[in-house]
């Protein structure tokens, strides 16, 4: 299967965020009142080919704790959607189109 | 006899040749080490310097973790050799695992290009042994991202052991605890976000980062670590591969 990956990163509860801070004092002064908890992150966005969700997810976790995610600072969220199947002989247990979208 | 300071040079890194001239200014000897070398042969003391290693894509010292010759340094460490992080070499020790916690864009996002006044506040590292806690240093900071952020226990731990080896007089980013720079529980491997070398010259404004320098330059003859060794006595070592010494900086 091939996977279409977002890998969401949040700075974590408790992290300072000057971004998302600036971004909070500059809406109301545009006239947006009633915005609170503004918090920015980046996303990371990838096609993956792997077996299944599982191991497609399995992957994708190894991926932020090697690289993607700073653990100290950062909670990343991971979504996977299944966009083709692979070409040649269908994987085992391999279910075409599967999307499983992160809880 | 002298020490030699390996100094780091990552695509991207703008530092290296100040640092070169400030460990020579100290009385001590350097060299450019590239980093797609993957060994470090025959210095006492490894320095990462200032810049923007990798373009600081993704988060400053993520990519540079990955270097080749990261895998050296981080076995030097941990033999116990001296290794210093300055500015976005700071950054990459905390990525790579090396220091605890991490630098975050700075209070305000503002970009600070200033002096700033230091005080040393731990004797317990290789940049700042045999220098006196309280002794004041002005030192250049430069940076964007020098905020240091770490959970409370980590804090606790930093402060009760004497990890703080440097904290900002006036604080200007962010910095939990007025954090200016902090070592590993060994007291060998250090990083700091002002610029020492760009205080080595009373010409040019402050000498005090020669200070620091000195003391690193002294360490390194006082640590029973060359780096030549140190490789090769790990070489052998299971665990020592490159696969296994990056996961343990994973772990964080």
């Amino acid at each position: 299967m091939r996977y279409a990956v977002a890998v969401e990163l949040r700075p974590l509860e408790g992290v300072a965020d000057p971004e998302g801070q600036t971004i909070e004092r500059a809406l109301p002064a545009l006239g947006f009142s009633g915005v609170s908890g503004v918090r920015v992150g980046k996303v990371v966005r990838f096609l993956l080919d792997a077996d299944d969700d599982d191991s497609a997810r399995r992957l994708v976790g190894q991926m932020c704790e090697r690289l993607l995610a700073n653990p100290v600072i950062e909670r990343a969220e991971v979504s996977l959607e299944g966009v083709e199947a692979r070409s040649g002989p269908a994987p085992a247990g391999g279910s075409a189109g599967a999307s499983r979208p992160s809880p | 006899m002298t020490a030699t300071v390996g100094v780091v040079c990552f695509p991207g890194s703008n530092c290296e040749h100040d640092v070169v001239r400030a460990v020579r200014a100290a009385g001590g000897e350097a060299r450019v080490v590239w980093h797609g070398e993957e060994r470090l042969t025959g210095l006492d003391a490894v320095v990462l310097p200032g810049g923007f290693a990798h373009g600081d894509y993704l988060r400053p010292g993520a990519l540079a973790r990955f270097s080749p010759i990261m895998d050296a340094v981080e076995r030097f460490a941990r033999d116990g050799g001296p290794v210093v992080g300055i500015c976005n070499g700071f950054q990459v020790l905390t990525e790579a695992g090396l220091l605890p916690g991490a630098l975050r864009r700075n209070r305000g996002l503002r970009f600070v290009c200033t002096t700033v006044t230091c005080r040393v506040e731990s004797e317990a590292s290789v940049l700042t042994a045999g220098v006196p806690v309280g002794t004041l240093l002005e030192l250049p900071v430069n940076h964007g991202e020098g905020s240091y952020a770490c959970d409370e226990g980590t804090l606790r731990q930093l402060e009760t052991s004497g990890q703080v080896v440097l904290r900002y007089l006036a604080n200007p980013n962010g910095s939990v605890a007025d954090v200016a720079g902090i070592a590993n529980r060994a007291g060998n491997v250090v990083g700091i976000m002002p610029h020492p070398e760009r205080a080595s010259s009373a010409l040019l404004g402050s000498e005090d980062g020669l200070v620091l320098l000195g003391a690193l330059l002294r360490s390194a003859l006082g640590t029973p670590v060359r780096a030549e060794a140190a490789g090769e006595r790990r070489a052998h070592t299971p665990g020592a591969s490159a696969g296994a010494s990056r996961s343990a900086g994973a772990s964080r």
